[in-house]
């Protein structure tokens, strides 16, 4: 590698190992919590916008869609109120950035959501937190409470005229309530069935059919950042339509898996998995990397990437050479999505990791529309039979057939969540398939681990 | 529900033949109006649009325009360039929009439509063999038409519940069910009674009725119309007959004055089911489940099948001169039927004009639903405003007659179908008058009559109703009547005959109509019966816009000066 690694840039998670803080107000107006939020009261809400379509930050759920841009087309001619919503249903797996947020700081989100009710005109703003994370909804409470009480919350913010309540609202605990409409169905206690879009656009008809957003954790903490630094200072962070830094969840075979924070496209993958987390195990090579949480695509060890850029930079990447940001892991034909890293070495038997891939969307799969209700449980069906020793040498093309039969017709994106992962482990390892039905005994080793 | 503005017509590009559509309209039925069929299961015309079964994919693409500019952006010849959406769209919820392009037969769709049926059918039991929807299924239908025609699937199917009970009426197999969410958008928007949802989630999605809860309104066996497969079936009509052998003849419900356009399926003279036939105008494509009973009437052991003189039965021919000598130079009066078709209260009408009878009719109410059970019981109560039996609202009783028999001015009378007994006529003023009774079924009144003439049902004849918006609809003979007997309309033409010796009575429905349609003054000036088969007529009601009417505003009926709620 010719670069030396840089190190961690922590904005976000600034605390978040800081053993003298914890997640009560008192570190958080310590640390010089909400003064950004005087500051954004001391601007015009326009403005606030303004200054979040400056710093180009992109949406940290998963699709990397530009918020300020997001904010733009709220429908706000239609009289109805508005309302803010921020996604903490994290339930990509691979990913546990939004937890360590809201268990370690979460005032620094209450200040971002404030701020950003403040821009968009809300009057009310929901957490909208996954149901596995119980603590997490304690803490929340906590601390919207403590903000409450200490007026940057609720009833005449800050002595102002604005008012914004902010409560807690604890997931139905299925993936498919982070979906952002499956979400809002569930807020308004239903099935988190997805709507179709159009006409459904949250922007436009969202919950209760009024204008909403719906931010991500992390994407409204960065709000509170660009107020702190100005949309201009937070876009010289990281890389031209790749601003601030990012949270990337390394999980799998490395010596020391856990939560990084990085300027985007300061490091390559290769730099995180090799110098930031310690590496591989002793005698252990690499087999292949989901770069983005369990639906982005797989990548391969020895794959090459080559292409030219947005920016019209020609490429030529190794796996280890993919610069980790929202452009790069795309450029390379998957996606950097929520940051979850999963990283599998040579003793991974990649049939049975798709297996559990499968397994979890064929599970969540909310039912509503034919391609990914039916197909990502035959897609299960036949991956647990692959590695129940009944594999047949057409079963890879059937997968794959299969999974192209979803992809980009369905009603949310679950579809292609589902449809991504097969379609690159079996287009990658093919060869590991057709072992399966050539050479694999007939029966499950009994030593392997259970699949779920 | 899908608003379409239909008077604005625009140009669209349908696989690439530009055509004309209104405005606004969803791709599948834009495509529809030109031939081209959009297969789908969860869309429903009559219902909001849930765009989860997909098979109505299609390529769709808008004319491009320069985004900073507005100005169109052209291609090399100078045509505007099309801007395809990479993904297919679901004709169900996509709007048209002028210069709209839409592609239903190009190899992605067609290729679509494969994977879906595909999908529908791996946990699908393919118990066609024993399957009630069999021939009427669209899982056949479209695995016919656009299916692949054979099956990748090996693996196990999922195993759900069998002959559920979801209501008195409907019977539910959840392996069947293709989960396209009809029946419980239905509920919700239709019939105001939510009760069906569904369970557990992904492949395993069963529908099922609220714990508690049954589907027991009075519209539920609509969801088996809806149901597009074999999921939900009518626990009556289950395993009684193959729905190819049934032959379907046009009708209108008799249950009420909502005039719901039916659809009578018999076979060999022996009525199996009645289903709702679309009409926007009147009924959408629903009905009552009451009002699916009435073929019961037909069989039922009440049911008048020989004329009778005096308690002993005689030929048809010879009861009719019986009922002309009970009722000849007596003071007469005559009980007409709001449920009489209107030729038939128009014979009435000649009848009681060439007899100076005196013309008693009531009503028959009950509760107003507000959808398609109307408060006014009979189906016909305008026919006899407009053929002029009456010009007065009818009440729900006959005090008036009673009155009138007690003070001697009536000696005999000509009853159609009514109870007298129950309508306010007492015994013994009854047994002052001779009684001729033209019916259906058997009551008190017929049982005590000296002439009984049987009349035929509503399946066993044609003719035509008003129902409660003034539209005037026909419904034709599904099935025979009893052997011997005459339609009610050519009884009623006989007596007139015998009555008037000097002119004939038009005894055949075009006649009876060239007579309707020519009075000056008539609402029905100029109509044609063959004109009422093509479709409902809207007649001009503003005539007895004074009287008040009991129906309540409901599924396309506005009562007169009530504005739209």
């Amino acid at each position: 590698m010719s670069v030396s690694t840089p190190k961690e840039r922590r904005i976000i998670l600034k605390h978040a190992d800081d053993p003298k803080y914890s997640n009560r107000i008192g570190c958080y107006l310590r640390e010089g919590g909400y003064e950004n939020l005087k500051k954004a009261f001391s601007m015009k809400p326009e403005e606030v916008g303004e200054e979040v379509l400056k710093s180009g930050v992109r949406g940290r759920g998963g699709a990397g869609f530009p918020a300020g841009m997001k904010w733009k087309f709220l429908d706000r001619k239609s009289g109805k109120p508005i309302y803010l919503i921020c996604n903490a249903d994290e339930s990509e797996p691979g990913t546990f950035k939004d937890r360590q947020i809201m268990y370690k700081d979460p005032h620094q989100l209450i200040e971002g959501m404030m701020i950003t009710a403040f821009a968009i005109g809300a009057k009310q703003a929901f957490i909208y937190i996954r149901a596995e994370f119980h603590e997490g909804a304690r803490i929340l409470e906590q601390a919207i409470s403590e903000a409450k009480k200490a007026g940057f919350c609720g009833n005449k913010i800050l002595d102002s005229e604005y008012s914004c309540d902010l409560v807690i609202h604890r997931g139905a605990g299925a993936y498919i309530c982070g979906e952002e409409t499956g979400l809002i169905e569930s807020l308004e206690g239903k099935r988190p069935n997805p709507r179709i879009k159009p006409p459904f656009f949250p922007a436009v008809l969202g919950l209760y059919q009024c204008p909403t957003i719906v931010n991500n954790v992390e994407t409204l903490c960065n709000v509170r950042h660009i107020i702190e630094m100005g949309g201009e200072e937070f876009s010289k962070i990281g890389k031209p339509n790749n601003t601030g830094t990012r949270i990337w969840c390394v999980s799998g075979q490395v010596m020391k898996p856990g939560y990084y924070e990085f300027e985007c496209g300061s490091l390559t993958l290769g730099q995180l998995i090799f110098d930031v987390c310690g590496g591989l195990r002793p005698g252990r090579s690499l087999k292949a990397v989901i770069p983005g949480g369990s639906s982005a695509k797989v990548l391969r060890a020895d794959e090459r990437f080559s292409g030219t850029l947005k920016d019209g930079t020609e490429f030529d990447w190794g796996l280890e050479d993919i610069p980790l940001d929202f452009d790069g892991p795309m450029a390379a034909g998957s996606m950097s999505g929520s940051g979850g890293i999963i990283v599998m070495d040579d003793t991974v038997d990649i049939v049975e990791a798709m297996a559990n891939v499968n397994a979890f969307y064929a599970h969540e799969s909310c039912g509503q529309c034919t391609p990914c209700r039916e197909g990502s449980l035959w897609m299960r069906k036949i991956s647990q039979r692959m590695c129940s020793g009944g594999a047949r040498e057409e079963d890879a093309d059937l997968l794959l057939s299969v999974a192209k039969q979803i992809e980009g017709r369905t009603i949310c994106a679950f579809g292609e969540a589902a449809a991504w992962p097969t379609q690159s482990f079996v287009t990658k390892f093919k060869e590991d398939f057709i072992r399966k039905a050539t050479d694999a005994p007939k029966e499950r080793d009994p030593k392997s681990l259970q699949l779920i | 529900m899908i608003a379409p503005d239909k008077k604005e017509m625009v140009n669209i590009t349908l696989n690439g033949i530009e055509v004309e559509v209104p405005n606004g309209i969803n791709a599948v039925e834009a495509a529809a109006l030109h031939g081209k069929e959009v297969p789908h299961y969860c869309y429903h015309p009559k219902l909001s649009v849930a765009g989860n079964c997909r098979m109505c994919l299609v390529e769709m693409g808008t004319p491009m325009r320069d985004r900073a500019s507005g100005e169109p952006i052209l291609d090399e010849d100078g045509a505007q360039k099309i801007g395809w959406v990479p993904k297919p769209v679901i004709g169900c919820a996509t709007n048209i929009t002028p210069g709209m392009h839409l592609r239903t037969e190009s190899d992605l769709v067609n290729e679509c439509r494969e994977g879906i049926m595909e999908f529908l059918l791996v946990n699908h039991p393919l118990d066609c063999p024993i399957c009630d929807q069999a021939g009427e299924c669209r899982l056949q239908e479209f695995a016919t038409d656009y299916g692949r025609g054979y099956s990748r699937y090996i693996e196990r199917k999922n195993v759900k519940p069998k002959r559920t009970r979801l209501g008195p009426r409907v019977t539910l197999d959840d392996e069947r069910c293709i989960l396209c969410s009809r029946c419980i958008r239905f509920s919700q928007e239709v019939a105001k009674d939510d009760v069906l949802g569904f369970v557990d989630r992904g492949s395993f999605s069963t529908l099922t009725c609220f714990p508690g809860k049954e589907l027991a309104n009075n519209y539920s066996l609509n969801t088996v119309d809806i149901c597009p497969v074999g999921a939900l079936t009518s626990t009556d009509f289950r395993f009684k007959m193959r729905v190819w052998f049934l032959k379907e003849s046009k009708s209108v419900c008799t249950e009420s004055s909502s005039g719901c356009n039916t659809l009578v399926s018999s076979r060999e003279g022996v009525i199996q089911r009645i289903t709702p036939r679309r009409n926007d105008l009147v009924n959408d494509t629903w009905m009552t489940d009451s009002g699916r009973e009435l073929y019961k009437l037909v069989k039922s052991d009440s049911r008048i099948r020989r004329p009778s003189f005096q308690g002993s039965d005689l030929p048809l021919d010879d009861a009719i001169s019986q009922a002309f000598e009970t009722l000849r130079n007596k003071k007469i009066g005559v009980v007409a039927s709001c449920h009489s078709t209107l030729e038939e209260q128009f014979l009435i009408k000649r009848l009681v004009e060439k007899t100076g009878a005196k013309v008693f009719i009531r009503g028959h109410f009950g509760e107003d639903d507000g959808i398609l059970l109307s408060a006014d019981r009979t189906p016909n109560l305008r026919g006899a405003l407009v053929t002029e039996l009456t010009t007065h609202y009818p009440s729900d009783h006959l005090n008036e007659l009673n009155d009138s028999i007690s003070d001697g001015h009536i000696e005999a009378l000509l009853v159609i179908g009514e109870n007298l007994q129950e309508s306010g006529v007492n015994e013994d003023n009854l047994k002052k008058v001779s009684l001729v009774f033209l019916g259906t079924h058997q009551n008190s009144t017929s049982d005590g009559a000296d002439v009984v003439l049987p009349g035929l049902t509503v399946f066993e004849k044609s003719g035509s109703l008003i129902n409660r918006s003034f539209f005037l609809q026909s419904f034709e003979q599904a099935i025979p009547g009893p052997a011997g007997l005459m339609t009610d309309f050519k009884i009623l033409a006989r007596l007139n005959n015998l009555f008037s010796e000097d002119s004939s009575a038009p005894s055949e429905l075009d006649e009876i109509w060239k007579a309707l349609s020519t009075t000056e003054t008539s609402v029905l000036k100029g109509i044609t019966f063959l004109k009422i088969k093509k479709g409902a007529i809207q007649l001009d009601g503003s005539k007895w816009e004074d009287l008040s009417f009991v129906e309540k505003e409901a599924l396309h009926h506005l009562p007169a000066g009530v504005t739209a709620s």
